[in-house]
């Protein structure tokens, strides 16, 4: 069957060579990294390659990169770690309403354990207010986590304005969301004085259940497993040799500039076409440089996103919404809430995610299905 | 090891000539359950009994037999030859069993003799075989209480073998599923509509559940949603047959050409409809549904007098008298509670009416569905349904 997979911020379909990488580990290269014997030290050696390939992307050495269960682990051994570490300088920890449940929630958590917690707001383009971020901070404040990309509206955070304010305090920790970041856009880690960055391997073409983290040397986290000492120690248990080594290979395959940028262009014509030619839209990514290549996100009235996305199902298109279909309870995510959106948006929000493949053609495919569907979709609710 | 249970069974009793079929439909409903565990296990009737022997874990075998309708309770028996001494010994086992070091136990024994030829009538069994647990536990650890004891060992001397048990199980009680025909079960993903049919089921009925999907503006995890309870449901009668109908068409009909406050009532009347329509082709006798006065705007006197009307066979409510709470309550009790309020929901409210008609006349629904054209539709719809098979 033939599909277009507009999906790829929810995840990505696995590279071929990646594919062949992982058979090769799963097949032969089976032996335990804590092993002494050859079988061992080959798949120690192919965890170091991994490593490498990590650190070369983002920049770091690698001795500063672990390998993680998946992004909402290393989001937890950052965040974790950190306050855990610091709770004695401090009792105020800062990040933002928009972002991903594996970081919200933890704050949430801390929040029930007596710490200060600040969720700054975000303007209508879903950025943050650099002064409002300045006015917040104090020496009481141990941690701020703020996400590179968001993951449903890509709209991208100035993290060297951030992190040159964090600079000139002590025993504050920068925890940064890469996720949706990692191979889209460029993040430099030394300039923006990142301290922990989280990554994935399936947002990539990599993988599910393996992801990273870069863990700056200069400063100390608690650890929140216990164990042996791999990855170590942040992640103790037997390495998933197999996952590892997929991570390695998918991000020697992420997009070049001139991919990125035609993903950039494509994306922005498609939102350009969809905003001149269906009535009632809004476009809640920004459609300036503030935005990653890869997310557009757009509400449409009078229509309810889950149906749009079976709808389209029925075309072979596959897209994600930005809130359930529910007639009983508010479920209008909290990103789009938190841009603000007329009440007659607020059901019929998607989200398109591209990857480098997406041709021209197909987006006028899928324009074509998603007007037509919207035209009769209306009828029947409008 | 091998389990003997013995089963008893209450309606069943009353029911005349049709005794046997309904015994030997408990039988087939009793064996289909615990065959899944035990190929080899046996099942067969004495007067008034049936036993189970099977090497079925015992736990699983409990649980089987907790969903049977039609079964009232059951107890875990030992069965041995009618030697006095062997019985004695049974007992004592049982009673030791229940002994702890720290605390006294009181108990009886209650024994029935239906083989009258026995040479202990029940008065001297039950004074020989406590005597002998009298004497070989110390007091310290248990004594005689006739009226309210902790154990209670029954003793039931048969033709050929006594059986010996000291634990009751009650069982759903009701008639064995499928003795009183087939009936169709209007199943939503609601909280309703599984207990209604498992009302039926209890009394008896075979349901063939029928669920109306209407994608996209129904999920397809709603689907699961609906298969997952007919497999709850298929617990209670072996095995279910599903019948899933394709409603999109008819309800962009009905949405186009019916006024507004209309559309739920015209939704269920061509549901019922439809689902007669399919029933009748496998025999069916009535309809069940999850309806109970009042509860939702459809549910009013007025408008199920209006739905009423569709279909010829019989409708039938179970939950008529039940409030949510007592609803939900049997819902958690058959197991179907927890799948019910999963959160896809179903997205026909994209239909549901703003102000619907609470009071709604045969006359203007007649008026409101005047515009439909919907004959060929509702034919493929039946000639289409999707049938799933559950064990």
């Amino acid at each position: 069957m033939d599909y277009i997979y507009l999906d790829n911020a929810a995840t990505t379909k696995l590279h071929p060579k990646v594919i062949k990488k992982m058979n090769n580990m799963l097949s032969n290269n089976f032996g335990n990294p804590s092993s002494l014997h050859r079988l061992g030290i080959n798949s120690e050696k192919e965890i170091k390659n991994a490593r490498e390939n990590i650190a070369q992307i983002i920049k770091v050495d690698p001795i500063d990169i672990i390998f993680t269960g998946s992004g909402t682990i290393a989001n937890n051994i950052a965040i974790k770690g950190a306050i855990n570490r610091l709770k004695k300088f401090g009792n105020k920890i800062i990040t933002t309403q928009i972002e991903h449940k594996s970081v919200l929630e933890i704050f949430k958590y801390y929040e029930t354990q007596g710490i200060d917690v600040i969720y700054l707001p975000v303007n209508k383009d879903g950025l943050i207010d650099i002064g409002y971020l300045k006015k917040e901070l104090d020496d009481d404040t141990i941690l701020v986590s703020i996400m590179a990309v968001n993951n449903e509206t890509g709209v991208i955070q100035p993290l060297e304005k951030i992190g040159n304010l964090l600079n000139s305090y002590e025993n504050l920790y920068f925890h940064v969301d890469g996720i949706q970041a990692l191979g889209k856009i460029e993040v430099n880690i030394k300039k923006a004085n990142i301290d922990l960055f989280s990554m994935s391997a399936h947002k990539i073409h990599g993988p599910k259940g393996i992801g990273s983290l870069y863990i700056n040397k200069d400063i100390v986290i608690d650890k929140i497993l216990h164990g042996s000492n791999q990855e170590k120690g942040f992640y103790p248990g037997t390495e998933n040799t197999p996952g590892i080594v997929g991570f390695g290979e998918a991000i020697k395959h992420i997009p070049t500039n001139d991919e990125l940028h035609k993903m950039k262009n494509l994306k922005l014509s498609f939102a350009k076409k969809i905003q001149n030619n269906i009535t009632d839209v809004k476009i809640n990514t920004p459609t300036n440089n503030l935005s990653a290549p890869h997310i557009l996100n757009v509400s449409f009235s009078k229509v309810k996103g889950e149906v749009l996305v079976h709808s389209l199902e029925n075309d072979n298109i596959f897209i994600s919404t930005g809130s359930a279909c529910s007639s009983k309870k508010d479920t209008t995510s909290h990103v789009i809430k938190a841009i603000g959106i007329p009440d007659k948006y607020k059901e019929g929000t998607l989200r398109f995610s591209l990857n480098k493949d997406i041709t021209k053609r197909q987006l006028d495919y899928v324009f074509e299905k998603l007007q037509n569907n919207i035209k009769s979709l209306r009828k029947i609710m409008g | 090891m091998e389990n003997l249970f013995l089963i008893r069974y209450g309606e069943i009793g009353l029911k005349g000539e049709n005794r046997s079929l309904f015994e030997d439909k408990l039988l087939s409903n009793i064996k289909y359950s615990i065959k899944k565990f035990d190929k080899n296990l046996s099942v067969y009737k004495t007067p008034g009994r049936i036993f189970l022997n099977t090497s079925a874990d015992k736990d699983i075998v409990k649980e089987s037999l907790q969903k049977t309708p039609g079964l009232v309770s059951f107890s875990p028996v030992e069965k041995v030859d009618l030697d006095i001494n062997e019985i004695k010994q049974i007992v004592l086992k049982i009673a030791n069993s229940h002994i702890k070091d720290d605390s006294k136990i009181t108990f009886r024994i209650s024994a029935r003799r239906s083989n009258k030829e026995y040479k202990y009538d029940s008065m001297d069994l039950q004074y020989d075989l406590g005597e002998h647990i009298i004497e070989n536990i110390d007091e310290d650890n248990i004594k005689v209480d006739l009226h309210n004891p902790d154990l209670d060992i029954n003793v039931e001397i048969r033709k050929n073998f006594a059986y010996i048990y000291s634990k009751v199980y009650e069982g759903i009680g009701g008639l064995p599923a499928g003795t009183n025909g087939k009936v169709g079960l209007m199943l939503s993903g609601g909280i309703d509509s599984p207990v209604a049919g498992f009302m039926g089921m209890k009394r008896g009925a075979e349901i063939i559940p029928i669920y109306f999907h209407s994608f996209p503006f129904t999920s397809d995890r709603t689907k699961e949603k609906v298969i997952d309870l007919a497999k709850v449901l298929a617990n209670y009668q072996n095995k279910i047959d599903l019948y899933i109908v394709n409603f999109t068409e008819i309800l962009k009909e009905i949405n186009d050409k019916c006024p507004d406050k209309l559309l739920t009532i015209i939704m269920r009347r061509l549901m019922l409809k439809i689902t007669e329509m399919i029933i009748e082709k496998q025999n069916g006798k009535a309809i069940i549904t999850g309806e109970s006065i009042g509860q939702v705007a459809s549910q009013t006197l007025e408008a199920i007098k209006v739905t009423n009307s569709v279909p010829e066979l019989p409708i039938l409510r179970p939950l008529v008298g039940l409030n949510k709470l007592q609803i939900i309550n049997l819902a958690k009790d058959i197991g179907t509670y927890e799948i019910s309020i999963r959160p896809y929901e179903d997205c026909c409210t994209v239909f549901v009416p703003n102000s619907p008609e609470t009071r709604p006349t045969i006359n203007q629904v007649l008026e409101g569905e005047k515009n439909l054209n919907i004959n060929d539709l509702i034919k493929q719809a039946v000639n289409n349904v999707e049938i799933i098979n559950i064990n």
